[in-house]
């Protein structure tokens, strides 16, 4: 008897796949629709009156400068974050996967940071890092140098990309440490044997059998940067200085949820959900076709 | 004895339990009524008394406080029940968003509306005019009940004053002279001469009512949709550059936009404070340094001033949809929360200000200011002089927003990257687009 791997009729695949195209549409098509038929009108916040204005929303934000600026902090924000919590977590993973006692330890040490909820961290390095109040604005002080992140644009940043980033650690950790225990040891030791020295062994065998799991990171870093970052920035900052640290999805928040602007805060939904299409896009693309498999 | 004890105790539980459900049948036969708000801590228990008494007070409404989250989530809270067509009968709205609650028209019913028809005892004249002003229409009528109101004035630490050898009684009336003294304790090596918290309010806002120049057009918004931002004229522009000068010159510390500089000031770090008179309180509790409190400086070079401060906080608004007689019990709680008793108690408690001339009253009766030197300094700056047309307050639309960029602006100012004309040049023409965007979804 054959076994049969392609199932006859119609229904049943169909209805195999429901719940997840339910979800999908609930939870995904439905509200980007909403966000795409809001972004034409200019309402009040009660939903009283509405007024049908086109483009008109997508225009005004345009020709906001300060809009602008914020695709280049999100951008810095994102890239600095991304690379940062990336470049941390594999240095992490290569010293864990070497370790022969207490390795478990280790490892969960590590992994702790991923449980703590972003506005909680974000509160933690602010207490922290406050001028005058926080332990390490204080040894700051100590050594000679007036931090302060609260008027100082470079300074902010550096400390929203290191809390964002240091979260994204554990994370990113877990996923090189198994892509690392997963590269067949005998590769290495022939390597070894012949006289490849550590670093070699890394750049020549190591990280190209690394390039999955990177790029799997790298698509979930750079999404975790743009949407889930929000909370550090917020409790951290509140995308401040000026608008130093204002990322598109702050923005978002800061127009429809405190400025109860639903029609520009649809609009920069829209854009963002464009943006990010199209960064999956060329992600898949190009980068994709450097990872071997 | 041990089984004497517990049959006393299980008829003690049983009691009790009987004696809560009789309770809850009693609240059930009441119409109930729903107030959203955005008080925790202490302000919350002391908002929860309130609502006890009142509803111990009678038997024919019970009122059901919830607490959702802070001014703007309490507000958001508010809009999307309303879009879902289960808003509560009473929001409380911060001030800045005044202007959202009185253009959604159909979403909201006037206070002195629900007060003539609920026949509760309501007197427009009871309120402190600037108080009441803040929420009123140009023709006197009341649309939200003001709750929770404070005003800026200046914590001065006397402890730092004399450190320095500055007597702590020195003259500060005017900024000219505050400066000259910022200039003493800088020369005496003093950390932190000046903080403030949220400095749009204080340096901007509060600062173009004090000195009777106009923060916007059309009376601050008072008068029409169409009102244009103008804090950048002279005046403002002239205070703005002398506070960046000092924050160039350390001599004032920036701390964040918010009240972050109140835990620099309590910890006595700090030898001056602008601030809420509701942070009061606060400082009493915490500051190990003998404080005084002195109304806000004004610049004596500033032709008519000074003028009056005006208010932040919160007020209460009433949400379109309900039944006459759940508006009859929110009348009935409205008119309990005016009563002097119950003011005169918020008002000490809190540092708020009392929202009517009998909780003055009865506050100053009791001794209360005469044991605590400093706390009608606020009541004084705001009722002095009359409001003009630029001291009433302000109601601008998309207001947190520009209060936001405010912030930005007055930020590159302290850390010396634009100068203060260009800045509030800049807040001004940033301002207007959202002031216009305002007036197009509400024409």
């Amino acid at each position: 008897m054959k076994q049969r791997v392609i199932f006859s009729g119609k229904l049943l695949p169909y209805a195999l796949l429901a719940p997840q195209l339910l979800v999908t549409a609930v939870f995904f098509f439905y509200p980007a629709a909403q966000a795409l038929y809001q972004s034409a009108f200019v309402a009040d916040p009660f939903g009283l009156k509405s007024l049908f204005v086109g483009l008109e929303n997508f225009r005004f934000l345009f020709s906001d400068p300060y809009y602008l600026e914020s695709f280049r902090t999100t951008l810095v924000f994102s890239a600095l974050v991304t690379f940062f919590s990336m470049g941390f977590a594999l240095w992490l993973a290569v010293l864990a996967d070497r370790l022969i006692h207490g390795d478990s330890a280790y490892r969960s040490l590590l992994i702790w940071p991923y449980a703590i909820a972003p506005a909680v961290a974000g509160v933690v390095w602010m207490f922290m890092f406050r001028p005058g109040v926080g332990v390490v604005s204080w040894y700051f002080e100590q050594a000679g140098y007036r931090w302060n992140y609260v008027l100082n644009a470079g300074e902010a940043m550096a400390l929203v990309v290191a809390a964002s980033a240091w979260k994204q650690v554990s994370y990113n950790f877990l996923f090189f440490l198994a892509g690392l225990q997963a590269i067949p040891k005998s590769l290495i030791e022939a390597a070894a044997i012949d006289g490849a020295r550590f670093w070699r062994r890394f750049f020549t065998i190591v990280f190209p059998l690394l390039s999955p799991t990177t790029f799997f990171l790298l698509v979930v870093n750079v999404i975790y940067a743009f949407f889930d970052t929000f909370g550090v920035i917020h409790t951290i900052t509140s995308g401040g200085p000026q608008q130093a640290t204002t990322t598109l999805v702050y923005k978002v928040y800061a127009d429809g949820f405190v400025g109860q602007d639903i029609g520009s805060s649809a609009a920069q939904s829209v854009v963002l959900l464009l943006l990010v299409g199209v960064l999956t896009i060329v992600q898949f693309r190009y980068i994709e076709k450097k990872v071997h498999y | 004895m041990k089984p004497l004890k517990t049959a006393l105790k299980s008829f003690i539980v049983g009691a009790s339990l009987f004696a809560a459900l009789t309770a809850a049948n009693a609240a059930m036969a009441a119409t109930e009524i729903h107030w959203w708000h955005a008080f925790t801590g202490r302000l919350g228990d002391l908002l929860a008394e309130q609502v006890e008494n009142f509803n111990r007070s009678q038997s024919d409404y019970v009122v059901v406080g919830s607490n959702k989250g802070n001014y703007s989530e309490t507000l958001n809270a508010g809009i999307a029940a309303f879009r879902a067509g289960e808003q509560p009968h009473i929001l409380m709205v911060f001030e800045v968003g005044t202007a959202t609650m009185m253009a959604a028209k159909g979403a909201v019913e006037p206070v002195h509306q629900i007060m003539a028809n609920s026949g509760a005892r309501f007197d427009p004249d009871a309120y402190l005019a600037p108080v009441k002003g803040y929420y009123t229409t140009p023709a006197g009528e009341m649309l939200s009940l003001p709750y929770n109101s404070s005003t800026p004035v200046l914590y001065v630490n006397e402890d730092a004053l004399r450190d320095a050898g500055i007597d702590p009684a020195i003259d500060l009336s005017t900024w000219e002279k505050f400066g000259a003294v910022l200039d003493r304790l800088k020369a005496a090596g003093h950390q932190c001469p000046l903080t403030t918290a949220w400095q749009s309010w204080v340096h901007l806002e509060n600062f173009s009512a004090w000195h009777n120049v106009p923060f916007a057009t059309e009376q601050n918004g008072f008068t029409g949709l169409n009102t244009r931002l103008a804090f950048n004229g002279p005046a403002q522009v002239a205070h703005i550059d002398a506070m960046g000068r000092w924050a160039r010159e350390g001599k004032f510390i920036y701390a964040g936009r918010r009240n972050e500089g109140g835990a620099n000031f309590r910890a006595g770090e700090c030898a001056f404070f602008t601030e809420s008179s509701a942070g009061y309180a606060g400082v009493k509790k915490e500051a190990q340094f003998d404080f005084a409190i002195r109304p806000l400086p004004y610049w004596a070079s500033v032709a008519g001033a000074p003028r009056n401060t005006i208010i932040g906080g919160s007020s209460l608004w009433v949400m379109s949809g309900h039944s006459a007689d759940e508006y009859r019990g929110v009348g009935e709680f409205m008119s309990f929360l005016s009563t002097a008793p119950v003011q005169a108690k918020w008002h000490q408690d809190t540092g708020y200000l009392p929202i009517t001339l009998a909780a003055y009253d009865q506050t100053k009766r009791e001794g209360f200011y005469d044991k605590n030197p400093g706390t009608d300094i606020a009541i004084i700056q705001m009722t002095g002089k009359a409001p003009s047309g630029n001291s009433k307050g302000l109601r601008l639309g998309n207001f947190d927003q520009i209060r936001a960029l405010i912030d930005e602006e007055l930020e590159a100012v302290w850390s010396g990257d634009k100068t203060a004309q260009a800045a509030l040049d800049n807040a001004v023409k940033r301002g207007n687009n959202l002031l216009r965007r305002f007036e197009s979804a509400n024409r």
